[in-house]
């Protein structure tokens, strides 16, 4: 039997939409591989999720400890690897998170099993695991293959796979945690909310987002003059952050803000997942790019493919003799 | 405070067009230009602060070819101490766990308080290196971290998780910690480190004097492989507007209008 395990993701007391997504992941896997779905639910007071959980796994597994109350990988991994040696389920599904990525790697090398993080798709033909993930930052889609293991570890993307209500009655096993002492070379000590700035990019109707194209701090004025004349507010990608050039609270994407405003202008972003996750529920998406291939022009409803300094301020003169 | 840095040398892909070489498992590599992984950058120049508050050496450790001598001068001329290049033909092909067991071959032998390295590589966009050498060092790891705060034997680290949460969490040293980007604002090198550097020698260990077995290592020791590369294809496309930049911006703002955006 080829079972499947899925990690419950869950923080401050509410599930993370990334578990229902692995967990409809794992139930196509697992009847790909002929096995069963097991939801492994790790924490304390944690036992009310199974309702939200039962119908979409086989079996829930839940591990209840104080030692769980936060996430710690050095826990979480003692614990998992502990049932994964007990159950030896074939695929381990992780989600690909601020938690999964901290405990999938260590668990992998104490189990010695291979690992491959970040997956957006997941194969078992004829009973052959591949995966399928992204790399060189969303410009190559690579497949990976796997020498023959007793079990393998795949850390799984989010927005990967469509929530299902595969409609199953699971089964709720109760296990001892095996953790017996604090973990005391990695102690919890809080959570702190991201800053909230002087503008709040979530409540703008039209936004113009920059990004790595900008190339020099100088040229933000070419962008600001843009919002100005559309009426939006300046956000940005992760790199422009970085540079220290526009502050966190204005970032779009998976570590930054997600906004659904009316109109989203993409500028010099070429449209690396972690971007498009904050900003692909805006209702009209335009990209300026000078790379045809960005794949930002994937997710935007209108595209003009060219230097971003000639096509703004263009575009800012026509809109600013459109309004008159 | 005595700090490894893990560094690879990595193509800049983000503003280039990326092609896939007739191999099938390669990109084509000519044309690019190559540097310090960007999260790495961000980990040596941690490493750089610490020591000047500190005290202590940084130690920088690669896996890569010669062409990865430029990566080391690059970080020994903004201040590193020494360099080791890790290097042999029975490396190629190694996933990311082999990487990590080759990393942590060379690094059991030194003495060290403390491990950076990037949270990410833009090659391979894996994550893994940091945390499974931690595991293979027998130390704790905390990954994505964007600030530290060392005091003695001991650090308060922050993670960042998703929409900007942060995590904080008290570590014992010695550990490894995966920094991410823009944790600080990376130093250019001077002049004169650059000719100081040039004049350094770069330690250089290959299979055997890791006390590695070849089986253990490269393709052979790994339990991944990349087995097809293809570039993606889209879904949906968006429409693209033709026309010289004046006929394109005019035509799209005729479009925004039209549709009652503006």
């Amino acid at each position: 039997m080829k079972d499947v395990f899925a990690l419950v993701e869950h923080r401050q007391g509410e599930i993370l939409d990334v578990t229902y997504e692995i967990l409809s992941g794992g139930v196509e896997l697992a009847s790909k591989l002929g096995g069963q779905l097991t939801a492994v639910l790790l924490g304390s007071d944690v036992g009310s999720f199974t309702d939200q959980l039962k119908s979409r796994a086989h079996r829930i597994v839940v591990v209840e400890d104080d030692k769980l109350k936060n996430f710690n990988s050095e826990a979480y991994q003692q614990v998992l690897s502990a049932l994964i040696e007990d159950h030896k389920p074939y695929v381990t599904l992780i989600p690909q998170s601020g938690f999964g990525v901290d405990l999938a790697p260590s668990l992998a090398v104490e189990l010695d099993y291979p690992l491959t993080t970040d997956c957006y798709e997941i194969d078992a033909k004829d009973g052959v695991l591949s995966s399928f993930r992204q790399i060189y930052g969303g410009k190559v889609n690579a497949q990976i293959s796997f020498v023959d293991a007793p079990g393998y570890i795949l850390t799984v993307r989010a927005a990967s796979f469509a929530v299902e209500e595969p409609g199953l009655t699971a089964e709720i096993v109760n296990v001892d945690s095996p953790l017996t002492e604090e973990i005391a070379y990695r102690k919890f000590v809080d959570y702190v909310e991201a800053a909230v700035g002087e503008v709040d990019i979530t409540q703008a109707n039209i936004v113009v987002g920059i990004g790595r194209g900008i190339k020099e701090q100088e040229n933000l004025t070419v962008v600001e003059e843009l919002a100005k004349a559309i009426g939006g507010v300046l956000a940005c990608s992760r790199p422009v952050v970085d540079a220290g050039w526009l502050p966190k609270e204005r970032q779009v994407g998976a570590s930054g803000k997600t906004i659904k405003p009316k109109l989203y202008i993409a500028v010099g972003i070429s449209g690396a997942f972690q971007h498009v996750a904050g900003m692909k529920g805006a209702d009209t998406i335009v990209a300026i790019n000078k790379d045809c291939n960005a794949p930002i022009f994937g997710e935007a409803d209108y595209g003009i493919v060219g230097d971003l300094f000639k096509v703004v301020p263009a575009l800012s003169e026509k809109l600013k003799e459109l309004k008159g | 405070m005595d700090i490894i840095v893990c560094v690879k040398r990595v193509p800049e892909t983000s503003e280039s067009d990326v092609k896939i070489d007739p191999s099938g498992v390669c990109i084509v590599q000519e044309g690019l230009v190559f540097n310090i992984n960007e999260a790495d950058n961000y980990a040596l120049e941690e490493a750089l602060l610490i020591k000047e508050k500190q005290g202590g050496t940084v130690t920088l450790v690669t896996m890569g070819a010669k062409a990865s001598d430029d990566t080391l001068r690059m970080g020994l001329a903004k201040g590193a101490d020494t360099a080791i290049r890790l290097d042999d033909p029975a490396f190629a092909g190694s996933d990311g766990i082999v990487t990590a067991r080759i990393l942590a071959s060379a690094i059991k032998g030194l003495t060290f308080d403390l491990i950076l390295t990037g949270c990410i590589a833009s090659d391979d966009w894996a994550s893994v290196v940091g945390p499974a050498l931690a595991e293979m060092l027998g130390i704790p790891h905390a990954t994505m971290v964007t600030k530290a705060e060392l005091k003695d034997g001991s650090a308060q680290v922050s993670r960042e998780l998703e929409g900007g949460l942060l995590e904080v969490l008290d570590m014992k040293l010695p550990a490894v910690l995966t920094i991410q980007t823009g944790i600080n604002e990376p130093r250019y090198a001077s002049i004169m480190g650059i000719a100081k550097a040039s004049k350094k020698e770069i330690a250089l260990k290959g299979l055997g004097d890791l006390g590695l077995e070849e089986d253990q290592v490269g393709k052979k020791g790994s339990k991944t492989t990349i087995e097809k590369l293809t570039l993606p294809v889209q879904e949906k496309m968006a429409e693209l507007i033709p026309g010289a930049p004046e006929e394109a911006a005019e035509k799209l703002s005729g479009i925004l209008k039209e549709r009652g955006l503006v």
